[in-house]
């Protein structure tokens, strides 16, 4: 018995240490970050950044870059979020119930955005593009249809564990039986049960496209990302604030997330948001195959 | 089905549109572009982001591997294991130009931690270090490599059962025999794995190298970058998309061998 508690002691030591030191190593920058906004040129300190940043009106009158680049971020938010689960939703249920054969095809291209890094879709998105700008506006707001390509395989994953977990195909012929038409069985039937999974591929959809950078900067777009990189050039301190509150809010939203599973919805709520949270990451959505 | 074709459009026609560009120039089909990576500044791009790539895929991979046991052997459903799997996830993915900030804030000339070091007497000479991709570059890519192996290593670590380690110490193994005999050749296969997914994910970055390097153009990304911005030059463009497609093939060949150790890893973790 003595022998187990010198055991649990040892490895409660290396865990703290462990997580110590590297914890260490990720929130130095970050400190790093706040130290850099609060600093004037002779020692001492001061808020006038951060006291900047908090005034809206202020931002919007001295940084219109800043302000412009935010309200185009959240619009793209809202269409890709929109059009991913247009798209996949339907798609995915469909492919359950009355094409099982497909599910490979499908998985295999939801997936294969991992695998083509953002470059190389910018490079091979050019002449979609010019056709699109050509068509339509030059608007930045375009862009999400590319960025719907890009959370691709992290909603294709959250949705999936969602489908997995309840019974499409009871739930769908008990409402077909009923009366209901397609439409209604998608709305009022499938969309409700899957609120968890929807919940979760909708949020990692808002914190990829926050955090996007390469696709718009390379169209000469102008987003949050690209907004933060060219107010860099010029004003330091605004844009490193800027870049600390995004990492902070991206953080809060991804740790409450975590509560989400574990709260009131019970097992199947469980199961449906495990999987979405390691699928944060790329990596992880492409390791959970199986 | 609407969704064949947005993919189509969105996600095939341009993969085929690089395939195909690489080795058109001016309307006639050439070899030209592809020829054209011969020179000496790609191969030295190439040969530098595979080197970065690699350093930081097996550096990444392993500090990683360690916090994500260190992590498993938290309670399932603690503060510090939530705590630190959010962070992961932030660095790991949402990061881009604001890692890139962070370091410049950190170890730039002005820099807290550069203030810490002239104080300590350790100060180097200068602080371009940081922009140089063998060094400063090499540290912020281990700031978002670590976390996102903790993410991808964990659910591994976490296949492994009590029960392995209660039948070795029965049979009379000390905890050298169990990780040796068992845990490390079960974890070998996802260890690589995860490996792998660390270099491509290096190999493809691009937002944090651009905020960073302003300069020269060290990496592929960059140079891919580069030919957007001076397409006045005739033919470049389609350079571009050749250096696309020799990306697109080294992440391919990466992605086949994962692919295929994945098959034999998932053999023994019921996920």
């Amino acid at each position: 018995m003595s022998q187990r508690a010198a055991f649990r002691r040892k490895q409660t030591l290396f865990r703290w240490v462990t997580v110590t030191a590297v914890l260490a190593f990720f929130v130095l920058p970050l400190l790093g970050m706040l130290d850099f906004t609060t600093k004037v040129r002779r020692g001492g300190r001061t808020l006038a950044t951060w006291r900047t940043l908090s005034h809206v009106s202020e931002i919007s009158t001295r940084y219109p870059a800043l302000k412009e680049g935010f309200l185009a971020s959240l619009g793209l938010c809202v269409i890709t979020v929109v059009l991913m689960l247009a798209l996949l939703v339907p798609t995915m249920t469909w492919v359950r119930l009355r094409l099982p054969g497909l599910s490979r095809t499908v998985e295999f291209i939801c997936l294969l955005p991992l695998t083509v890094p953002a470059i190389v879709l910018v490079v091979g998105l050019v002449p979609v593009y010019a056709w699109v700008f050509y068509l339509f506006n030059e608007s930045t707001l375009w862009l999400a249809l590319a960025y719907v390509v890009l959370v691709l395989p992290y909603a294709y994953r959250a949705l999936d564990a969602g489908l997995r977990a309840i019974d499409v195909k009871t739930l769908s012929e008990a409402a077909r039986s009923l009366g209901a038409s397609w439409f209604t069985v998608m709305w009022r039937i499938v969309l409700p049960n899957l609120r968890t999974a929807v919940l979760s591929a909708s949020f990692l959809s808002v914190a990829l496209v926050l955090g996007e950078f390469t696709i718009a900067n390379l169209f000469s777009r102008r987003n949050l990302q690209v907004a933060m990189y060219q107010l860099g050039k010029s004003d330091a301190k605004i844009s490193v604030a800027v870049g600390l509150v995004s990492l902070v809010f991206a953080f809060v939203v991804l740790f409450a997330m975590s509560f989400v599973g574990s709260g009131r919805g019970g097992r199947r709520a469980r199961r449906a948001a495990a999987p979405a949270i390691p699928a944060a990451s790329p990596a992880a959505a492409a390791a959970k195959e199986s | 089905m609407p969704f064949f074709v947005y993919t189509t459009v969105f996600l095939v026609i341009p993969t085929i549109v690089v395939v195909v560009a690489a080795f058109v120039s001016e309307g006639r089909p050439t070899l030209g572009n592809v020829r054209a990576l011969g020179n000496a500044n790609f191969l030295t791009a190439m040969r530098q982001s595979i080197i970065l790539s690699a350093a930081t895929a097996l550096i990444g991979a392993v500090v990683g591997a360690i916090l994500a046991y260190a992590v498993s052997t938290a309670r399932p459903d603690g503060i510090l294991k939530r705590f630190v799997t959010s962070l992961c996830g932030v660095l790991a993915q949402f990061g881009g130009v604001a890692l890139a900030f962070a370091f410049i804030a950190s170890f730039g000339a002005q820099g807290m931690i550069s203030a810490w070091l002239k104080k300590a007497g350790m100060a180097p000479s200068s602080t371009l270090w940081l922009y140089e991709w063998n060094k400063g570059v090499l540290l912020v890519y281990l700031y978002f490599q670590i976390p996102l192996m903790l993410i991808v290593f964990l659910p591994a670590v976490e296949g492994l059962r009590p029960q392995w380690r209660e039948a070795t110490e029965t049979l009379g193994g000390t905890t050298w025999t169990y990780w040796r005999r068992v845990a490390m050749p079960i974890l070998f296969p996802s260890f690589v794995g995860a490996t792998l997914l660390l270099f491509t994910n290096a190999f493809s970055a691009y937002a944090t190298a651009a905020a960073l390097v302003s300069q020269a153009q060290p990496l592929v990304p960059l140079q891919i970058a580069g030919t957007f911005t001076s397409e006045t030059v005739l033919g470049q463009a389609n350079i571009g998309k050749a250096m696309a497609l020799a990306m697109v093939v080294v992440v391919a060949i990466v992605m086949a061998i994962y692919t295929w150790l994945d098959k034999r890893s998932s053999k023994w973790l019921v996920r």
